[in-house]
């Protein structure tokens, strides 16, 4: 009953910022809105008894993305504009409308195949889930079974992840890093670059 | 940014309080949720927040951008190397039950590395990809002032 009422109070949030992020103009707004969107969400995953999930969301997308986000919004920041507002589009909105629809309502359609949430005989719970659920404590002696996978079971995985993060990091360095000293040579070749 | 007193005195109260929940996120992850991923990016917003509120210089002498690269690595490597000192210890590749005497004091160790790794890895990449945004948005004047 309370699960309900606060699965529907999070779930219409939800679709009130979305629609609140679409109609907005102002570039800050949506961004803050974001945020909120993601904290939301790190709600529902809580309902749903994923912890470690909600945790990640709210930390990654509630808080450091929205920080990159406003850190991008300077960036492209244009002195002559007070207000970051979003351009206006050129296109009419009728085809992607549909698509989203059409693709909306086949989604809906495929779950009404999907097995009630938390249902024991799913298949995804049948697979290997009732093993690492009795097993990683005799085994690991870790009591987060999450962890239990995560770290020992699927070491490999997380291993390719973290490798993920650091390539990414790379990348930001090579794309952003380091100041732009290259200004006198920028002016030989006619200051083309100016972001 | 500087007369936002209300700001600096709480951001100085509440900083250290971050930090004390990434450590113990970081080392409790055995227990309840959260892991080295979740410890690295809340270590790596107070460092952002403090950032953010006494200016990124300051951050910076705090840790330093090189600092971060070693460190991006460090994890990497730490993660990488927990793998290596279990096959050289005659086990799979981040096997972690051969790195102690029993089996599940082998794995604990072998999960506190690992998390550690990711920790130290996603601290220093979020860190590094804040800071480089940052410094982009700079004005090109003081870069000819600063070091590094």
């Amino acid at each position: 009953m309370i699960d309900n009422i606060v699965d529907i109070t999070l779930l219409s949030l939800l679709a009130i910022q979305a629609f609140a992020i679409i109609r907005m103009r102002s570039l800050f707004a949506v961004i803050m809105l974001f945020s909120g969107f993601s904290f939301l969400s790190a709600g529902l995953f809580v309902v749903m008894d994923a912890a470690d999930v909600a945790f990640t969301e709210a930390a990654v997308g509630a808080g450091i993305s929205t920080v990159l986000m406003l850190a991008t919004l300077a960036l492209t920041y244009d002195a002559t504009e007070i207000d970051r507002k979003e351009k206006r589009s050129t296109h009419k909105p009728w085809l992607p409308l549909a698509v989203v629809v059409i693709t909306g309502a086949l989604l809906i359609y495929g779950t009404w195949d999907i097995p009630a949430f938390g249902d024991p005989d799913a298949p995804a719970q049948q697979h290997v889930a009732p093993y690492y659920l009795e097993e990683s404590l005799p085994e690991t002696g870790v009591q987060n079974v999450v962890t239990a996978v995560l770290a020992s079971y699927r070491g490999f995985d997380t291993l390719g992840e973290v490798a993920v993060i650091f390539t990414a990091g790379i990348a930001v360095l090579l794309l952003l890093g380091g100041r732009r000293r290259e200004k006198p040579q920028l002016e030989k070749s006619g200051g083309k670059h100016e972001a | 940014m500087k007369h936002n007193l209300i700001l600096r005195v709480v951001a100085k109260f509440i900083i250290p309080l971050i930090f004390l929940f990434a450590l113990y996120v970081q080392f409790h992850g055995d227990f309840g949720p959260g892991g080295g991923f979740q410890a690295g990016v809340i270590f790596s917003a107070a460092i952002i927040l403090y950032a953010l509120v006494f200016g990124v210089d300051s951050a910076k002498q705090v840790i330093p951008p090189y600092a971060l690269r070693l460190l991006a690595s460090v994890g990497v490597l730490l993660y990488a190397g927990t793998g290596v000192a279990t096959l050289l210890l005659g086990g799979n590749y981040l096997e972690y039950s051969v790195l102690a005497s029993s089996q599940l004091d082998g794995q604990h160790l072998g999960i506190l590395a690992i998390e550690l790794g990711v920790g130290i890895t996603v601290m220093s990449v979020m860190l590094i990809m804040f800071f480089a945004f940052a410094e982009r948005g700079r004005p090109e004047m003081d870069s000819e002032s600063e070091l590094e």
